[in-house]
């Protein structure tokens, strides 16, 4: 007898049009509410005893009513953000090209060593006798920030490039005062092309900023900055590598005239990828430059965060430090925590933040450059560098290179010129990068040319993983340039979600989950 | 080398593709004579056994608190973490994304963004939350210029309790913006006259409650004051877990509130990363720093969350921008919102009413020791208590013991004469055990 | 009779009698595209030709707007609050922006008329 149970073994008919589900659901990617909308006011994940019968000290303080929150059972909450995490990409899904993020592999050892309790499970403030091994970890760090920045002192305690900037130019105000020129160097110089948190940093700390325009070649030239130097000017804040993904042909004449006219050098190391163990800011006459260890070192970006900003400070800047710093005598470590206990010579401008800064960053940063070593360092640095300049040799005949003259170093930046007349924009051609499985480069930043896309593949990329992504984006490009807007004017098509409405996000605000009304019971 | 996935022959390729002889003609711009010839002075690359060999002989050397009765807070507490955090927040989506610049490949960050500012503006009472700054210290900085914009005054009263690093960082950054800072003494018994401070020219005060010597303040008639003289109330908190005990800021008409978050899913990590909350008026939205995540529909009208009201951020104002911050605390926000959800308020509350009951355990029991009185009148999980001798003193002998009593005064405030005084703090992990032992260290000691 | 005059920062400003109504021109709304908030001065504030009068928010922009002239605010556009898509639908009418007391006739000489603007627009 033939046997004619059993299931279909071939795939079926393709269907032609795509059938909405009864869910929403779309296979892996589910539909998931809000918390607020699947957790319950009693529901909690975990189990704790009530205490025996005391008396409360909470005095007329106590909670008075609920707070409003709900809970979810333990394998609720596993499901419920694992879900969301099936909506996001990460470095681990694919290609994160961003420019200026210097999205690379996060090893897992890293991870791990932070893990270790003797990291993890310290507290800032349980006596210095029973953290020793914190305090090498911290001296060990700053010994290869230092060595790979050929600078002599650094700040670890900041907490992200941002508050490293502010750091930086705390120091710089402060050695103007003891300078006794702080009522009258108020002035900052900061390029077009800078990360716009450069000027919103140097406005925050009471200096007015000034631009220096761009040159044509996508750089900043010495002439432009001494037309600007004067008594009033405090320092500058320049990029190197540039946001152009150039390196500053100058930088060496520039720190020069800004030392000659009595100002400082500030550099945003927010690129220092492209050249470690390849070029040392302190060779470059840089005064300070924070170093994101959430970019170069490999720290985990976490969806935004946590990062850290060490910053690297020249001798002229190096008693300004803040606290807390730790101050080696008769090899001895010992850790200053308030202004009163600097040791004579230091005068620290202040305090960045409470306790001593991001320990489980600098711990997951050391791991970094230990494995890599001062070789795989150098090695990375040129290959971050090889990367990108192999996508923009693959790219540069379709796409328009604002900048061609020089050499890209770690990112490549491209212009929208290439698709004038086409009807694409470069949002609309980052949206489809979307579809074709990658996260879109950085767009509309530097500012400085029209519709930017800046591409920093990093090193952690194969060749093969480079000639598949240029390959994808030539096939993009030629769609672009051909009679297909469609493709890009309505991307993304396949992400977890369309693209969304911004306007109305910012017109009427909602910040949070509101209990809605009741609906009107029937008449 | 493990990390890199180019073999020499892919670099000769790639090179002779670009079209350049060498790795170096790439480093043409870099100035004559600066580009190194060969490795810096660090030692060369190692396989995982050897980094681990080397950083874990450091976290060796370390006393971690769940090694030892542990009663070590002033900002930062030890509390037990479910298993199902570390991992979540470890999943590769998570950890491995940028900033959610790209919305349709970040709903994941987005929402969970979105259920924190809710689960924060809850808590705190208040109407709206932002995505999180660094950390509470930092967060109390943006306050206060937050508070100068809205006032568009420039000067700060800052209670006598808020925690000294607090103040630290204020003053600092006030300092550099040329702003100007009323910083009270140390007020270890909650009696400071700050309503006398408060006048038209106030910008701010900023209060601190359970303040850093444990007491509970009273912030209502702060705020009465301070509204009507235009100024504005900061409430600080340091401990997140007593939102689940004590009368929320926003119950007291604070302005801003700002604490740190790092109690609830984030560990002691030697002080960072942490994760700074941050709460205000709706009112004062488009003052507030730090990202805002919104609610919107995308093209089809299905629900989606993006960024919004950047235009307060830096990336566009430049250099009128409402704060300089850019990334802030992504992971550890996401490590809070699910501790957060499987605590709930039930849970939250339990976890709250523990906590305050071994504070008092403690402190009822030290209060028999000789040599000890507890100085509070109220508390949460932490006190105050004068010694007989100095308690930087006393806190070593007992670390030699295996004991980490807690943080003298003196290591945050030195030469402020209050050497004798400890501020101890007892969270769920104690058990009687770790209470006893501290007791009977004391009596030894004293 | 009204008469519209025109700054290269793109403010318009519509004078009848010695009050001016301010606001900004078509060019400039659709260079920022959707307006999400307008911050204006309070009433009574003076302000001085060229200085900040306000600030108006696209998504992705913020721009100050200048005063074309100098004088006192007499009159704000409260409707902006709750709806600030209105610049970018009627810049002109119900999307302006502020009335202000012109403290000197003289200043909205070196403004641009209807056609100069026009003309001033067509080379950027």
């Amino acid at each position: 007898m033939l046997n004619r149970q059993g299931r279909p073994t071939q795939a079926g008919e393709a269907a032609h049009a795509e059938h909405a589900t009864f869910t929403g659901n779309k296979a892996l990617q589910q539909v998931e509410p809000l918390i607020f909308e699947i957790g319950h006011h009693e529901a909690t994940g975990v189990d704790i005893d009530k205490p025996a019968p005391f008396k409360s000290r909470l005095g007329k303080h106590a909670r008075q009513g609920e707070i409003g929150l709900p809970g979810l059972s333990e394998p609720e909450a596993m499901r419920h953000y694992v879900r969301l995490s099936q909506k996001n990409y990460g470095i681990d899904t694919g290609l994160f090209p961003l420019g200026s993020c210097t999205m690379k592999h996060n090893a897992r050892l890293n991870e791990k060593m932070a893990r270790l309790p003797g990291f993890s499970d310290v507290h800032p403030l349980q006596p210095l006798s029973t953290v020793p091994g914190a305090l090498d970890l911290m001296l060990e760090l700053a010994r290869y920030l230092m060595t790979l920045t050929g600078m002599p002192a650094v700040a670890l305690s900041p907490k992200a490039g941002a508050h490293g900037e502010a750091c930086g130019m705390m120091a710089i105000k402060a050695a103007i005062a003891a300078k006794g020129e702080g009522a009258t160097r108020n002035v900052v110089l900061v390029p077009e092309s800078a990360h716009g948190t450069n000027p919103a940093t140097a406005a925050l700390i009471g200096f007015s900023v000034k631009a220096v325009p761009a040159r044509p070649d996508g750089t900043v030239a010495v002439e432009d900055v001494k037309a600007l130097l004067g008594p009033d000017i405090a320092a500058i804040m320049l990029t190197n590598p540039n946001t152009c993904g150039i390196f500053e042909p100058q930088i060496v004449e520039i720190a020069a005239a800004m030392h000659e006219a009595g100002a400082y050098f500030y550099c945003d190391g927010a690129n220092f990828n492209a050249i470690v163990g390849k070029a040392r800011p302190g060779d470059l006459g840089v005064d300070a430059m924070h170093i994101n260890l959430h970019k170069t070192f490999s720290t985990p970006h976490g969806g935004g965060g946590p990062g850290a900003g060490p910053v690297v400070l020249s001798e002229r800047l190096a008693p300004f430090a803040p606290v807390p710093f730790i101050h080696v005598e008769n090899d001895k470590p010992h850790l200053i925590e308030t202004r009163g206990e600097a040791p004579a010579g230091n005068k620290p401008f202040g305090r960045m933040t409470a306790f001593h800064g991001q320990m489980g960053m600098y711990v997951r940063a050391l791991a970094y450059m230990l494995s890599h070593g001062s070789d795989g360092m150098r090695q990375a640095s040129e290959d971050a560098v090889l990367n990108a300049n192999y996508i923009r040799a693959g790219l540069a005949d379709l796409m328009s290179l604002p900048f061609p003259d020089h050499p890209s170093m770690h990112e490549v930046l491209f212009d929208d010129e290439w698709l004038k007349g086409s009807g694409v924009s470069t949002l609309d051609f980052a949206k489809a990068m979307i579809d074709e499985g990658y996260h879109p480069m950085t767009v509309y930043f530097p500012l400085v040319v029209h519709g930017a896309m800046l591409i920093e593949p990093t090193e952690s990329e194969s060749k093969a993983a480079l000639d598949l992504f240029i390959a994808t984006l030539r096939d993009l490009a030629m769609a672009a340039k051909g009679n297909d807007k469609e493709r890009f004017t309505s991307a993304p098509h396949h992400a977890p979600i369309r693209r969304l409405d911004e306007t109305r996000a910012a017109r009427s605000p909602v910040l949070k989950w509101e209990k809605p009304a009741p609906a009107k019971a029937a008449e | 080398m493990r990390y890199l996935p180019l073999t020499d022959t892919d670099r000769e390729d790639m090179l002779a593709r670009i079209g350049v002889p060498d790795i170096d003609a790439l480093f043409s711009d870099v100035p004559a004579g600066k580009l190194l010839k060969g490795p810096v002075d660090l030692p060369r690359a190692r396989g995982e056994l050897e980094v681990e060999r080397i950083l874990g002989k450091m976290a060796g050397k370390n006393t971690a608190a769940s090694a030892v009765p542990f009663f070590v807070g002033a900002g930062a507490y030890k509390h037990h973490v479910p298993a199902t955090v570390d991992h979540l927040i470890q999943r590769s989506e998570f950890l491995t994304s940028y900033t959610p610049y790209q919305p349709e490949i970040a709903q994941g960050t987005l929402q969970y963004l979105f259920e924190f500012q809710t689960q924060v503006a809850a808590l705190t009472g208040m109407e709206v939350a932002n995505a999180s700054m660094y950390d509470g210290s930092t967060g109390t900085g943006e306050a206060v210029l937050m508070a100068h914009r809205v006032t568009k005054r420039r000067k700060a009263v800052l209670s006598g309790g808020l925690h000294p690093h607090y103040t630290a960082v204020v003053e600092t950054l006030s300092e550099m913006a040329n702003d100007e800072v009323v910083a009270l003494k140390p007020d270890v018994s909650a009696n400071e006259d700050i309503l006398s401070q408060i006048d038209d020219s106030v910008s701010c005060v900023v209060v601190q409650s359970p303040d850093v010597f444990g007491n509970l303040r009273d912030l209502k008639p702060i705020a009465e004051k301070a509204h009507a003289h235009g100024a504005l109330l900061i409430a600080v908190f340091t401990e997140v877990v007593s939102l689940g005990a004590v009368v929320p800021p926003g119950a007291q008409d604070a302005d801003i509130v700002v604490g740190e978050g790092q109690s609830i899913g984030n560990a002691l990590n030697f002080g960072g990363p942490y994760v700074g909350l941050f709460a205000a008026k709706s009112k004062y939205i488009r003052q507030m720093p730090g990202r805002l995540c919104g609610e919107t529909v995308d093209s089809t009208g299905q629900r989606g969350f993006v960024l919004t009201l950047s235009t307060r951020e830096q990336h566009i104002r430049r250099d009128k921008a409402t704060s300089n911050i850019c990334t802030n605390s992504g992971l550890c926000v996401l490590a809070f919102t699910i501790h957060m959800t499987l605590l709930g308020q039930a849970g939250l509350a339990r976890l709250a009413e523990v906590n305050h009951a071994n504070a008092v355990k403690l402190a009822d029991a030290l209060a028999s020791v000789e040599g000890v009185k507890v100085l509070n009148d109220s508390f949460f999980n932490e006190f105050t208590v004068k010694l007989k001798k100095p308690a930087a003193e006393v806190v070593e002998v007992l670390a030699a013991k295996g004991i980490l009593a807690g943080v003298p005064v003196s290591r945050l405030l030195p030469k402020a004469g209050l050497d004798d005084l400890l501020i101890i703090a007892s969270t769920e992990v104690n058990t009687d055990e770790d209470r006893a032992a501290l007791v009977a260290a004391l009596v030894e000691v004293l | 009779m009204a008469e519209t005059r025109y700054s290269k920062d793109h403010e318009y400003i519509r004078v009848e009698g010695d009050v001016g109504t301010v606001g900004i021109s078509d060019y400039a709304q659709s260079q920022l595209g959707d307006v999400v908030f307008v911050e204006l001065p309070a009433v009574g504030k003076a302000l001085s030709k060229g200085g900040e009068a306000a600030v108006v928010e696209s998504v992705k922009a913020a721009s100050e707007v200048y005063a074309p002239v100098s004088g006192e605010v007499v009159e704000v556009n409260a409707e902006l609050e709750g709806a600030p898509g209105t610049v970018n639908e009627d810049p002109a009418g119900k999307g302006w922006f502020l009335k202000i007391k012109i403290k000197d006739a003289a200043e909205l000489d070196a403004l641009m008329n209807e056609a100069e603007y026009q003309n001033y627009v067509k080379t950027l």
